[in-house]
């Protein structure tokens, strides 16, 4: 697989305070990464190191192996940071031929990312018109104009309105589906669970996990079960070699596995013991749970 | 090259209030012409000062580019917000993100500033030709041609103050401040040059032989002023008994003492932009 952006053990230092602390992962081609952490947590910082605007203390980083420069390798790459900049006084048009002057791509797709983002009937209005959720669009315009090989996108739904961030996201969903590598950095963990496969996740700089969205955490799931008898019902699960933790809330049971199993297993073992539930259900935890059990186990740590 | 050039002609052409600081300042150039029509009268005396000789070559030459550098202020507001407008709409930041180098948003920046000096210069020779060939009393091609090194004066002397003023853009980042800091810093060289002339040196050449290497000062030595050397002034000051011996030509030290900043403005410049988070 093609790498494209691998960071090793990058860090930033602003004065005391260390933004990002040796942070290493890598960016593979086709995949929809997302760079999730609460605010403050280095998220822009390490983007802004990637993209030439932040100063590293230590460690590095290499777009496309170390085959060019930074600044090269960026013009094939299309980013839009915190909230979008262009002039205000030229118009939607004017400032995507800048970026295609800057760039060094011609200026033929102009009309046709406005049309994409939904900002053609106001390519020539100033951009000092525009309302937020148009200025984010047309952000995102700027960022295709090259045909990216990357797109990274920061908070890009920070400040829209529910209509601006439901754009923004099928905007998001459509890059993705055709092929396009993205890297999104946001704090929100509903926008990283709907678009992203895969999740670095970072706190206070320092990398608490980095793969696949479903694989945060080695876990095999967990019954939400009620019965008549629920004294019973826990002894039971107690005595179950394949049950770890169980924990009582609002009347429900929930018992975590430590092995896989499957619903009817359960189901067929409390009955053999006499005991018949009124509920069943197995789940996964949600990428919030996940998100909420690893950030704990760090500071338990 | 081309490609910065383009850059920055575009950032510059869609802002209404760069175009009219530019073309103010280009009509404002030939306004050197009006001189020529000013008259007044003092009791019997007509006096009219295009008759004065100030349009002859080759003193005109030394005049109009004593006058023209004035105006530069006009171009140094533009240049400063062009600075300073990248950091508060936050363009720059962009600028490098989407592939432009530190380097070469600093070069596009420089190159902007030569080519403006560069048109303010041919633009003077153009009106210079054009007003001594209309009233100066001499036309031979020999006469008109001399003392053309006021002209690469006025060009080095107009790139070092843009220089300073794109520095300045970069270092304070608002242009209100930085036109201010610019203010402050001439005051700065009088309040030094005024301390070492009438305190420390007193009664010698040394307060102007150190003075000469500060940026501003050294600008404005490029081009002595021209008035005390017309006729009349003369006249009238050997009436009074004083002799006037200044020496009005352009040297080479001088120039490469403006040089000098001009190439430390833009490296000062470039490590501030790459030094800097943005």
């Amino acid at each position: 697989m093609e790498t494209i952006l691998s960071l090793n053990n990058l860090t930033k230092k602003f004065g005391g305070l260390t933004a990002v602390d040796n942070l290493s992962f890598s960016i593979e081609k086709g995949n929809v990464y997302g760079i999730l952490g609460p605010n403050g947590s280095g998220k822009s910082t390490t983007l802004g190191m990637v993209l030439n605007v932040v100063n590293k203390t230590s460690g590095d980083f290499q777009w496309f192996d170390g085959k060019m420069s930074t600044h090269q390798a960026l013009k094939k790459v299309g980013a839009i940071i915190e909230h979008p900049n262009f002039y205000p006084y030229m118009t939607a048009v004017q400032n995507l031929k800048l970026v295609c002057k800057i760039k060094g791509t011609s200026k033929d797709k102009v009309l046709e990312k406005l049309e994409i983002v939904g900002l053609l009937d106001r390519k020539d209005s100033k951009f000092r018109t525009f309302s937020l959720g148009m200025k984010q669009r047309l952000a995102i315009a700027s960022a295709l104009l090259n045909d990216p090989e990357i797109l990274i996108l920061d908070e890009p739904t920070n400040g829209l309105d529910p209509q601006g961030i439901h754009q923004i996201r099928e905007i998001i969903r459509k890059i993705a589906a055709g092929g396009t590598t993205i890297l999104l950095a946001s704090h929100l963990l509903d926008e990283v669970e709907k678009v992203c496969s895969h999740v670095v996740i970072i706190r206070k700089g320092k990398k608490l996990y980095s793969g696949p969205v479903d694989e945060i955490i080695n876990s095999f799931g967990f019954f939400e079960l009620k019965a008549t008898d629920m004294q019973k019902l826990e002894e039971l699960l107690g005595t179950h070699p394949k049950i770890g933790k169980i924990t009582t809330k609002e009347e429900t049971l929930t018992a975590f596995l430590e092995e896989p199993m499957e619903a009817n297993e359960i189901n067929s073992y409390l009955f053999e013991k006499g005991l018949s539930l009124s509920y069943l259900n197995k789940r996964k935890e949600s990428l919030e749970e996940q998100f909420l059990q690893l950030t704990n186990q760090t500071e338990q740590n | 090259m081309l490609r910065l050039l383009e850059i920055e002609y575009n950032k510059l052409r869609y802002s209404r209030s760069a175009r009219i600081l530019i073309i103010t300042y280009f009509i404002l150039i030939t306004f050197i012409a009006l001189i020529a029509s000013i008259e007044f009268n003092i009791g019997e005396i007509e006096f009219r000062v295009a008759d004065q000789g100030i349009f002859n070559f080759p003193y005109i030459w030394h005049f109009n580019s004593y006058i023209a550098a004035i105006l530069k202020l006009f171009l140094a507001i533009v240049i400063v917000s062009m600075m300073s407008n990248e950091y508060s709409n936050r363009t720059i930041k962009q600028n490098l993100i989407d592939g432009l180098s530190k380097k070469e948003f600093i070069l596009s920046k420089f190159l902007t500033v030569l080519v403006f000096s560069g048109i303010s210069t041919l633009f003077l020779f153009i009106v210079t030709m054009i007003l001594g060939l209309s009233f100066s009393d001499f036309n031979e091609l020999s006469i008109i041609f001399s003392d053309l090194e006021y002209l690469l004066a006025y060009f080095v002397k107009l790139t070092g103050f843009f220089a300073f003023c794109m520095f300045l853009g970069i270092l304070v980042k608002r242009s209100a401040f930085a036109l201010g800091f610019l203010v402050v810093w001439a005051i700065f060289e009088g309040i030094v040059h005024a301390i070492m002339e009438f305190k420390l040196f007193k009664g010698t050449d040394l307060a102007s032989s150190i003075m000469q290497f500060f940026p501003l000062e050294s600008m404005s030595n490029l081009i002595v002023e021209p008035f005390s050397r017309l006729n009349a002034v003369q006249a009238a000051a050997t009436q009074i008994g004083s002799e006037l011996n200044k020496d009005y030509g352009i040297h080479w030290y001088q120039l490469l003492i403006v040089i000098a900043w001009i190439a430390i403005f833009v490296y000062l410049s470039l490590m501030l932009l790459k030094k800097r988070d943005l």
